[in-house]
């Protein structure tokens, strides 16, 4: 029927006529791969003793896009891919800028740890049921979320990851973790489902998706469009998914329950996806609409930092104790959000990246720990010093790391937050993150002091010599990221000025919009 | 027919939400159920509710001559609807996994990984 037509149609007003080019396949690389990966590993699900293997070399790979996405970033600027060659605002475009490709390949690394840990931690009936695919695709989700420029699509990446963290963290079905799970779940379909309603308003108002299209068409449409009610509801939904106070107890309720390696990955990667949506969406999007809710933002950061460090400091079970840190550390990136300037925005994001690295390594060591002593509880641990004193080491770095204190590479971002809340006056904001840092330095001293350097108690039961020795895997995978934040702690430079770069792309989005629209005038 | 429609989807984002708030896991089950539906007939509300007019563009037009319902947001409905159909899937499971290891529907009964009594941390060296 097409044939007989006698119309011919200018597909250049719609359409990218060349195809597209190959150095701009890189920017759906990380996912196209993790896909791919996850798929053939789902086909060999029966192959126990080929998953690790092909795991780890899947990541290796991951890593390795990631570094290439980032370089090119760093050397050309932000770069955009339009699925089936559609012009934009028609295709969904997938855009990278230096905060996408910095997260990226940030999150890679923390999964090819846990890749790594993960290979004697997760044991062969866990790799039977897809440890391995379920980590990979959680991955595809996680890049995806980063590199997409298009708000639905953000939407379907959170579920993708949303999916793949409901297959890990019910891994093993044990009483505890389906109890954790079902709090979890329920919770999370809430958030994002919110995130599909304010999504839903998005598109009735503005009539596109595509993140740049929307920075174009804000301006004139804040006189009218009910934007600040939008904003609300993605605050609501975002903060619900980064555990921000008060929407952040379904975190305590549920990271300690899955296996360690589960714990470790999801307290580094998954609230981080939430802290990245806000810098996405509140302060690039939406930047009028956020200064407008900055003291909001700066009354729940405070409020989520205090009260996830309280939180821990009343617990028993370290597992339970790390995941108040995190929602602790939650409230240090909001900090960061609320104050909305450059410096404030760069402590964000150095944070984040840090609290990816350092959050996933102080679950694994505590696990390591717990077993090697053989509870988790600290009334009943104690004595893992003298007989593993490297592993002793590397967990009070780490929790020094955590608390922010030198030489470790969560001193810079604190220093970076502490001073862009004084800057702008926010002398309360600069207090509570001190503050915070100090109670943070009690919990993770007296956990230190407790279950590692306390001799054991006479009448606890001896240390078990077959659960003494800890796996190669799982010294590799701790001991790559205590690297990371003793090198960053002590070479800090590179990371800040990207994370300056990324704050400032966030607030001059002008390259960004460039780079989906060529044509388009700078504002 | 855009109001009724805005009122049926707030009528149902109320029933969701009142669902939610019991502590019985099948209640708010239902409730994950109609607010799947509550926001997928949100967004198809938004984009424009006409009957039988097909978006085509005639052979010598260059654009639609009269208003259609927008097809997106059918679209982006499309991909809600197989993701909460999916989510509901999997919580239905879980649920039901919940009470055959739990024993009970009820939140507040669900202590298993938060217990109760737990003792305190030790207050000294």
């Amino acid at each position: 029927m097409a044939a007989t037509s006698s119309h011919s149609v200018d597909l250049s007003q719609a359409m990218n006529v060349d195809p597209t080019p190959l150095a701009d396949w890189l920017v759906v690389m990380p996912v196209v791969w993790c896909l791919l990966a996850g798929a053939i590993l789902l086909m060999l699900r029966k192959r126990t003793e080929l998953q690790a293997s092909i795991g780890i070399v899947a990541l290796v790979g991951l890593c390795l896009l990631d570094a290439a996405l980032l370089w090119r970033v760093l050397e050309e600027g932000p770069f955009t891919m339009v699925m089936g060659r559609w012009l934009p605002p028609f295709g969904i475009a997938f855009t990278v800028d230096l905060l996408g490709a910095f997260f990226t390949m940030t999150s890679g690394l923390v999964a090819l740890a846990a890749g790594i840990f993960g290979r004697d931690d997760v044991d062969s009936t866990g790799r039977r049921y897809g440890f391995y695919p379920f980590l990979l695709l959680l991955m595809a989700g996680v890049s995806g979320a980063f590199l997409t420029g298009d708000v639905f699509n953000l939407y379907v990446w959170f579920e993708v990851l949303l999916i793949s963290s409901f297959g890990l963290l019910v891994l093993g079905s044990e009483r505890e973790q389906i109890d954790g799970a079902t709090k979890y779940a329920f919770l999370n379909l809430v958030g994002t489902t919110l995130f599909l309603v304010a999504t839903g308003y998005l598109y009735g108002l503005f009539g596109t998706l595509n993140m740049a299209d929307i920075l174009i068409k804000a301006p004139e449409l804040r006189q009218t469009a009910p934007l600040m009610t939008l904003v609300c509801l993605y605050l609501l939904a975002f903060a619900m998914k980064a555990a921000a106070f008060p929407v952040n107890f379904w975190l305590p309720a549920s990271y300690h329950t899955p296996k360690l390696v589960v714990s470790g990955l999801f307290g580094g990667l998954l609230t981080k996806i939430g802290i990245y949506a806000l810098l996405r969406v509140l302060v690039m999007l939406f930047p009028i609409e956020r200064a407008e809710l900055g003291w909001v933002i700066a009354v729940l950061a405070a409020g989520t930092m205090l009260l996830g460090v309280l939180g821990a400091l009343a617990q028993n079970d370290t597992r339970r104790a790390v995941g108040f840190l995190v929602i602790s550390g939650i409230g240090m990136m909001l900090a960061g959000i609320a104050l909305g300037s450059p410096s404030g925005l760069a402590g964000a994001i150095l944070y984040a990246a840090h609290s990816m690295v350092v959050m996933t390594a102080i679950y694994f060591a505590a696990g390591i720990g717990g077993r090697v002593s053989g509870s988790f509880l600290l009334s009943r641990s104690g004595g893992i010093y003298p007989s593993h004193l490297v592993l002793a080491f590397a967990t009070l770095a780490l929790f020094l790391s955590m608390a922010g204190l030198p030489p470790f590479s969560g001193l810079w971002p604190k220093v970076m937050l502490v001073k862009a809340a004084l800057d702008v006056g926010e002398w309360w904001l600069a207090g509570a993150i001190l503050v915070t840092g100090f109670l943070t330095t009690i919990t993770v001293g007296r956990i230190w002091a407790l279950a590692y350097w306390k001799p054991r108690a006479a009448d606890a039961e001896p240390l078990d010599p077959a659960s003494q020795k800890v796996p190669m895997t799982s010294v590799i995978g701790l001991g790559m990221l205590t690297v990371l934040t003793v090198v960053f702690g002590l070479w800090p430079e590179p990371l800040i000025a990207i994370s300056q770069d990324a704050a400032r792309g966030l607030i001059d989005t002008s390259s960004f919009v460039l780079s989906v629209f060529p044509g388009e005038v700078p504002q | 027919m855009e109001a009724l429609f805005s009122v049926l989807v707030g009528a149902l984002f109320a029933v969701s939400i009142y669902l939610f708030l019991s502590k019985h896991i099948i209640r708010v089950l239902m409730g994950v159920a109609i607010l799947g539906n509550a926001v997928n007939l949100l967004i198809f509300t938004n984009g424009r509710l006409l009957r039988e007019v097909p978006p085509v563009i005639a052979a010598d037009e260059y654009t639609l001559q009269q208003a259609a319902a927008n097809p997106l947001p059918q679209a982006l409905i499309l991909t809600a609807i197989v993701i909460s159909f999916s989510f509901f899937a999997f919580l239905l499971v879980l649920g039901y996994r919940a009470f055959q290891e739990l024993e009970t529907d009820d939140t507040d009964e669900m202590r298993v990984a938060e217990p109760a009594d737990e003792e305190a941390p030790p207050l000294g060296y």
